[in-house]
């Protein structure tokens, strides 16, 4: 199957560089998704998606049903989380993640009881038409939607940005460029009603007029079971907004600025996004979701997952409940070949090694490939730059790899992003056709995330630094405040004592003259007194209260300055 | 003879009444190094460089009274940002300061606080929450990790843990230091917790 190719559509742009890279999307491409049997226990990272981490709903004990919201989003762009099944919390507690550094975070365990009972909170809208399109987008949020590509973005948020200036264009993404993913190849072939119901909802959210499904020619049933379902609508309905186009097969033909130039010919611009131009792209897997999330009031529980690689033995999809462990995964594939040494999760070109198999299927995972050393290309160890430039040639962003790699290398941060290192993609591609086998795209890596956490180290000093120029600011204020309330009482005692001396020395009239001429002289040197005493008090309340320090009690000075905060 | 003596001494007045309308006009306000210098201190007002914050150490490198080897939290990296910035080779971190290893933040051991608030009237950045006879807290987020809170506790309940910085924090390694990842946890299971 995977040398059947469909005739590519006419009038298609392409875009810059790019890889073709060897098909291995069989044998899992061509087996049906089978359905992951329950496990006993669901890990829930709390920040799964891109944007803020959710805030968990639910305390430990709590009984759940399957599609209750367990954390809701936390920010405009932020997802839900909901219980893959029926069970009790367990824990909300620090556990590994699918992450490169083999981190871990906050993490909802939900222990199942196998009942897989449903307690979908949504009400099902099938006649999604009378609603507006802000309801439709906050179920999408409620329901937890993100992009099922891989990049994670909530589809809410996406919308939202997008609906300012209207879309015209609406761009289903089926074309799945990764060598060895084949879950939106598999829904599209067995599901393709669910995409093109999501695609319709989509359409009436955002008013737009056109839907390109793009699909790459690698892919031929796909087109097909699309192409069938897209008629059958048009028989049905009349809807004729639909439109498949077929891309060749080249690596990132994927990627969404990628798929949008191949489409319409517009490229577009650094710092501007593909919304700018009146156009919204989605995964068909998302779109799928979207119908289930709109139409029958389900949330995001579960996804389809490729499992592949020769490190696994029966290579498959399986539609996988959200926060089941990888290793069970692996187990239901048949469990690990001989001589397996690696586990991604995500393609070769854009996936990453895990730490370890017990960290849980997450939104984002669309790919758990298992290797053994016989299915990696060899990777000799690196060679300096010779400038042959072909990485430049390849780059699919039109970026100068070259260039970010020695600004990268020497750490000169603000150099790389002249030369738009945020425009990288990390495809990879820079790095296949090295020559030299420089790692190119870690090195991009890298240079994000120093960039990123200079940023936040920066804000982080300028914050402190407020803080402290308030803290100085507020204690000279509460110091000039008790010298002026302190100078004010003794003035008042001063005065009081005056007019006392004064009537009591009434009877000597004669002396009451000069007297009354010092008396500003004499107030001024009382307060100069004053603050002597009030000075030698302090010195003594700071002895008392060293030696207090000693025997631990609190002192009420101290107290006194501690309740002004 | 006099009429170019004349013309140099007109000249010098003239120039000198210039430079100082333009001293007045184009004045500016503080010192610009010692902003320069501050903006690359770690803030986190600790005083171990022993000045009394951030800002007056940099006043301080500014004026050329205090050397760039002074910030135990800025560690190596300031030292060297201080050093490009001042023109003058970098040099290890300061023989009497102690290096910090990490960041860190302190931790309020709640049972055994008395309510003091000696803590509260050390942070210099008002980080600590709490009253007279009250249990007292660490604003978390607030914290530099300055240690100042530390030696005022009459009861020792304060303590500096390293901070955990979280997923957003991470930083991919450059390639060399990279070592490839092996997978664990393939083949028979140890049993234990995966995470520990």
């Amino acid at each position: 199957m995977p040398d059947a190719r469909v005739s590519v559509s006419p009038g298609l742009f392409g875009f810059h560089g790019g890889l073709h890279v060897e098909d291995r999307k069989a044998p899992a491409c061509d087996r049906p998704i089978a359905d992951m049997p329950l496990v006993d226990e669901y890990i829930l990272p709390l920040h799964m998606h891109i944007g803020a981490p959710a805030i968990p709903v639910v305390q430990a004990g709590d009984r759940v049903g399957r599609g209750q919201l367990l954390a809701r989003p936390d920010d405009f762009v932020s997802a839900a989380i909901h219980a893959p099944t029926s069970g009790t919390i367990r824990a909300i507690e620090p556990r590994p993640l699918p992450h490169p550094g083999g981190l871990s975070a906050q993490s909802i365990v939900l222990e199942a009881d196998g009942e897989d009972r449903a307690a979908e909170p949504f009400e099902p809208w099938p006649d999604y038409r009378e609603k507006t399109p802000v309801e439709i987008r906050s179920r999408l949020r409620e329901a937890g939607i993100v992009g099922l590509g891989g990049a994670v973005f909530p589809t809410a948020a996406k919308i939202a940005t997008a609906n300012p200036g209207g879309v015209e264009t609406l761009v289903l993404n089926g074309v799945e460029c990764e060598s060895t993913i084949s879950c939106d190849d598999r829904l599209m072939q067995e599901d393709p009603m669910a995409i093109v119901r999501g695609g319709q909802v989509l359409l009436h959210t955002v008013g737009a007029e056109r839907c390109l499904i793009g699909i790459e020619d690698n892919k031929p049933l796909a087109v097909q079971a699309m192409q069938a379902a897209i008629d059958r609508l048009a028989a049905e309905e009349d809807e004729r907004r639909f439109e498949i186009k077929v891309v060749p097969t080249i690596y990132p033909a994927g990627g969404e600025k990628q798929l949008i130039r191949s489409l319409t010919g517009i490229e577009i611009p650094r710092g501007r996004h593909v919304t700018d131009y009146r156009m919204l792209c989605l995964n068909v897997g998302t779109t799928a979701h979207c119908w289930r999330a709109v139409v029958e009031g389900r949330a995001l529980t579960e996804r389809i997952v490729t499992v592949t690689g020769g490190g696994v033995s029966h290579a498959q999809n399986f539609r996988v409940r959200i926060g089941t462990p990888m290793a069970k995964v692996i187990e239901a594939a048949g469990g690990y070949t001989q001589g397996v040494d690696r586990l991604l999760m995500g393609g070769p070109m854009m996936g990453f090694a895990l730490h370890e198999d017990e960290v849980p299927v997450v939104k984002a995972t669309n790919c758990l490939l298992a290797m053994r050393p016989a299915d990696r290309d060899p990777t000799p160890p690196p060679q300096p730059c010779i400038r042959c430039s072909r990485c430049a040639e390849a780059c699919p962003a039109d970026l100068l790899p070259q260039q970010l790699y020695w600004y990268s290398r020497a750490e000169q941060l603000e150099r790389a992003q002249d030369y738009h290192l945020f425009d990288c993609i990390e495809c990879g591609v820079c790095s296949a056709v090295c020559p030299s086998h420089i790692p190119l795209v870690q090195y991009f890596r890298h240079a994000k995330t120093e960039i990123w956490y200079a940023e936040r180290e920066r804000a982080k000093a300028e914050h402190a630094k407020r803080r402290f120029e308030f803290h100085n600011e507020r204690i000279e204020r509460q110091k000039a405040e008790r010298e002026a309330a302190l100078a004010k009482k003794r003035a008042a005692i001063k005065a009081a004592q005056e007019k006392k001396e004064r009537e009591e020395g009434g009877e000597t009239a004669a002396e009451d003259k000069p007297a009354k001429k010092a008396s500003g002289a004499a107030a001024g040197m009382s307060i100069e007194a004053a603050r002597e005493r009030a000075r030698a008090r302090k010195a003594q309340a700071q002895q008392t209260r060293e030696s207090s320090d000693a025997t631990g009690s609190s002192e009420r000075g101290g107290a006194d300055k501690g309740e002004d905060e | 003879m006099w009429m170019a003596i004349l013309l140099a001494v007109g000249l010098a007045v003239a120039f000198g009444v210039l430079l100082g309308i333009a001293a007045q006009v184009f004045r500016v306000e503080g010192n610009p190094l010692a902003d320069r210098i501050d903006e690359m201190l770690p803030q986190t007002q600790c005083g171990q460089c022993g000045y009394p914050g951030c800002h007056p150490y940099a006043e301080a490198i500014a004026k050329g009274e205090a050397d760039i080897n002074r910030c135990p939290p800025g560690g190596e990296e300031t030292i060297r940002n201080l050093a490009d910035l001042l023109g003058v080779d970098p040099k290890p971190l300061d023989d009497e300061l102690e290096a910090q290893e990490g960041k860190k933040v302190a931790i309020i051991d709640e049972e055994v606080c008395i309510g003091c608030t000696k803590c509260i009237q050390a942070c210099p950045v008002d980080a600590i929450l709490g009253a007279a006879k009250q249990m007292h807290t660490v604003i978390e987020p607030e914290c530099t990790g300055c240690e100042l809170c530390v030696e005022p506790c009459p009861v020792d309940c304060i303590y500096m843990v390293p901070l955990e910085e979280g997923v957003e924090a991470y930083r991919f390694p450059l390639p060399e230091s990279a070592h490839p990842v092996i997978t664990r946890g393939i083949g028979p299971r140890s049993g234990e917790p995966a995470h520990a």
